[in-house]
């Protein structure tokens, strides 16, 4: 089982996102999703990462803005990175990506 | 007819350059065979050949010329695509109209032979007229011949295969990750493009993170044949959509392909178009075909809705194209260029060195005479002094981006002959030095890359044997370091074999059999006169000349050349050259009555003897803060007399990896130095690199940093 910090809007995995802890992780996005207009996720410390993995961010970055909600990732470990790369899909997480980016600079 | 000789010059000047670009540019373009800037290079190069020489009455150059520029003018109206068969033979095209220019410099007619072949090369142009002559007969009002016309012949231009996946929604479940097959599939060639396919994904509330939903779309250049890139989704068969095209499928081919995906068609067309798989004009002609194909069908608004949709798509078009052009931003910039003679350059130069020695007087004079408004005003001048011999020198910097970028021809060329595939990846390019170091660093560099091609880099049984990428890398940087440039030609080949090395310098002689080398040394001997470890000698080199020669001409330079290896993995070859050969910041010091001058780029740091190092005893090595340093007392050096003082001062110098540490008396200061050669008397001493003229009329002599220190090595093997 994967390990998270939860707070609210703010959810950290850790180790595995994988299709092994995708189908708990999916109930907890879709949740934290519908009771928070802005909902972040942090991947710096996620240590695997598949294709289940990178469907689900997909499905939480559209459910995002088909709900109106902001979405940022404020972090994505070297596995997320390259699995990003391969797929050609940076660019789709691209603006979620630098949202995160500058508000780190202001902070 | 007579043609004024300055006005021919200027001709063969311009058609060289137009050349130059042509060339450039069709090595580009095989990897961006739609780009119109690029196209649009070529063609104007031809077309201004074919023009000039017009002017000139060189009917053998405009005639030839203009076979070349139809098909051209073809290729930008986007009727033809660029393929690597037509690059190819736009290269032979390239090629012979050198010869022509060069019988155009010796004022010669061409051979028959060369006549001959000019006609072989028009033959093979006038093949991509023919198809004009015959696509005009059937215009595209024509419904049926056109969509017969894309189903037998129309190929598209790609030369890539395309793959299509839709993965089914158990391959999570069955323990698969699609990404793995991707991973597999580049084993097998190159992925020139991956878009993953999101479109299916169900909303939040609906998706079950353990299905998957997911498909690729995916360009892939590869030699392999369609049963191994098939076997590679064995084990997804069942749960697993798959479409393998070939490359330069026929256009009916993707309709099918359009047709049987679940996508809709502008998506899937627009997909394509980004996998780099089919072209905006061939994606045109793919819906277009659609669109004619289902107007045969009663309901008018189905051929109305598509035909809306080709009206969105040059948008999507456009933004492809605009894409494709920020990807690669190869564009020139515009040319803002005056043309010198270069020896006007020189003679400026020489000129602000002479300047700079009289301002050096002058400020003198000021200093003696004790006005201090004089001394302000020598100030400034010598700081504009300085600018403009900065901006002289600037005029003669060139970056070695152009001569890199010669190398791409060599590298295409020399891999095809040996029949091995190598990639040619250039960094630094934007690194500048002198024009005449520029010039002569060509050929020595020539001859390094076509020996790390040819000796270098295995063949391509040897390469997967040893679990290499198929593709050979040759790499070549440059970059600045300590006052000179560094160019690295780099190969990720066999490396060298110090054992072989060894034993044959040993049978040559060039070494002692007892001699205890280090890895480096040992690699540097392949430097020595008439050598060569190549089992087999190619048409390229392993004659044994070759290497002796590249490294006296650096060393004419005033540079240095060395080699790193690791085997198994591949060479290092750094030069080391001086960044200008006229005009250096020194440091003067002084040793006695004499002053000498060290290049200021090389000095790290001034310490007074006695009170930071310490000798070790031996007179050899001070410690410097717990570091080794060898050092020499100039003054034993040069042997030069005077008054010894009483503080001497260490000056440590770098080059390279070495340092040193030089002993003076007086510290002098910064100085801009004309570097003036020493005559044929002294050119067996290592030690000294030159003169110089100081304000006094006096002469300064330059340390040869460098110089000093192999000669310092020497000494130190010697006692060992």
């Amino acid at each position: 089982m994967p390990k998270k910090k939860e707070q609210g809007n703010h959810l950290a995995i850790e180790g595995e996102f994988t299709i092994y802890t995708v189908g708990e992780l999916k109930e907890q996005i879709l949740g934290a999703l519908l009771a928070n207009d802005e909902f972040e996720m942090d991947l710096s410390a996620v240590e695997e990462f598949d294709a289940a993995g990178l469907q689900l961010l997909i499905m939480t970055k559209k459910g995002a803005s088909a709900l109106n909600r902001k979405f940022r990732l404020t972090g994505c470990s070297a596995a997320v990175l390259s699995l990003l790369d391969l797929s050609g899909l940076a660019s789709f997480f691209g603006d979620s990506l630098t949202y995160a980016k500058s508000k780190e600079a202001i902070a | 007819m007579i043609i004024p000789d300055d006005y021919l010059q200027t001709f063969v000047v311009e058609c060289k350059e137009l050349l130059e670009q042509m060339e450039e540019s069709l090595l580009v373009i095989e990897k961006d065979p739609t780009n119109p800037d690029i196209i649009n290079a070529i063609f104007r190069a031809a077309h201004t050949i074919k023009g000039s020489a017009g002017l000139f009455g060189l009917e053998f150059i405009v005639e030839f010329t203009h076979t070349a520029e139809s098909v051209l003018d073809r290729a930008r109206s986007g009727e033809i695509v660029i393929n690597s068969n037509l690059t190819a033979l736009f290269i032979a095209v390239h090629d012979h109209l050198a010869t022509l220019v060069e019988h155009v410099v010796e004022g010669s007619t061409p051979s028959t032979e060369t006549t001959d072949f000019g006609k072989r090369l028009t033959a093979q142009l006038e093949v991509y007229l023919g198809k004009e002559i015959k696509e005009v007969s059937f215009p595209p009002v024509q419904k049926l011949n056109v969509s017969e016309q894309s189903s037998t012949g129309d190929q598209v231009g790609a030369d890539h295969w395309h793959l299509s996946l839709r993965f089914g929604t158990d391959v999570f479940r069955n323990g698969m990750d699609p990404f793995s097959f991707v991973r597999h599939l580049s084993k097998l060639g190159t992925i020139v493009q991956l878009v993953t396919i999101i479109d299916a994904i169900p909303s939040a509330e609906e998706m079950d993170p353990e299905s998957c939903y997911l498909g690729f779309e995916i360009s892939f250049r590869s030699e392999a044949s369609k049963t191994d890139i098939d076997n590679v989704f064995n084990f997804v068969r069942s749960d697993c959509e798959i479409h393998i095209l070939p490359p330069n499928s026929k256009i009916s081919e993707y309709q099918k392909l359009i047709q049987e995906l679940p996508e809709q068609e502008m998506r899937l067309g627009e997909l394509l178009v980004n996998c780099g798989t089919l072209t905006p004009d061939e994606l045109k002609r793919v819906l277009q075909v659609q669109s004619e194909i289902s107007t045969d069908e009663p309901q008018r608004p189905i051929g109305e809705v598509l035909v809306e949709q080709q009206m969105v798509s040059p948008p999507v078009v456009e933004a492809a194209l605009k894409k494709q052009e920020q990807v690669r931003e190869h564009k020139k910039a515009e040319a803002n260029l005056i043309r010198v003679d270069a020896d006007k350059l020189d003679e400026l130069i020489n000129l602000v060195g002479e300047l700079i020695i009289a301002g050096a007087g002058t400020s003198l004079i000021a200093q003696k005479a004790g006005m201090a408004d004089l001394m302000e005003s020598t100030a400034t001048l010598s700081r504009l002094v300085e600018e403009v011999r900065d901006s002289a020198l600037a005029l003669r910097m060139v970056q070695i981006g152009a001569t890199f970028n010669r190398f791409q021809r060599v590298v295409r060329d020399v891999s095809k002959e040996l029949g091995k595939e190598i990639n040619l990846v250039i960094s630094g390019a934007e690194t500048e030095l002198d024009k005449t170091v520029v010039e002569k660093i060509g050929d020595p560099l020539t001859h390094l890359v076509r020996n790390s091609m040819d000796h270098g880099i295995e063949p391509a049984e040897v390469r997967i044997a040893r679990g290499k990428p198929v593709k050979g890398t040759l790499k070549l940087n440059a970059y600045h370091d300590a006052g000179s440039i560094v160019i690295e030609v780099t190969d990720d080949g066999g490396g060298l074999n110090k054992a072989k090395i060894l034993s044959k310098a040993i049978e040559r002689g060039l070494v002692d059999e007892n001699a205890n080398l280090s890895d480096k040394e040992i690699y540097n001997l392949i430097f020595e006169a008439g050598f060569s470890t190549a089992d087999a000698i190619s048409n390229l080199s392993g004659r044994g000349v070759g290497m002796d020669v590249v490294r006296s001409n650096i060393q004419a330079l005033r540079g240095r050349i060395e080699l790193d290896s690791v085997e198994g993995q591949g060479s290092t070859i750094r030069i080391r050259l001086p960044l200008t050969l006229a005009i250096i910041d020194g440091f003067m010091v002084g040793v006695g009555d004499t002053t000498f001058v060290v290049p200021l780029d090389m000095v790290v740091e001034c310490i007074e003897l006695r009170a930071w190092a310490s000798d070790e005893g031996d007179g050899q090595y001070l410690n410097l803060r717990g570091e080794v340093l060898p050092y020499r007392r100039l003054r034993d050096y040069f042997d030069t007399k005077g008054e010894v003082v009483r503080r001497e001062n260490v000056v440590v110098v770098r080059y390279g990896e070495h340092k040193a540490g030089l002993v003076v008396d007086k510290l002098m200061g910064e100085f801009q130095t004309v570097i003036k050669p020493l005559g044929q008397l002294f050119k067996g001493e290592k030690g000294i690199g030159g003169f110089t003229i100081l304000g006094n009329g006096e002469v300064a002599l330059i340390v040869d940093v460098p110089g000093l220190m192999t000669q310092i090595e020497h000494e130190k093997d010697s006692r060992e």
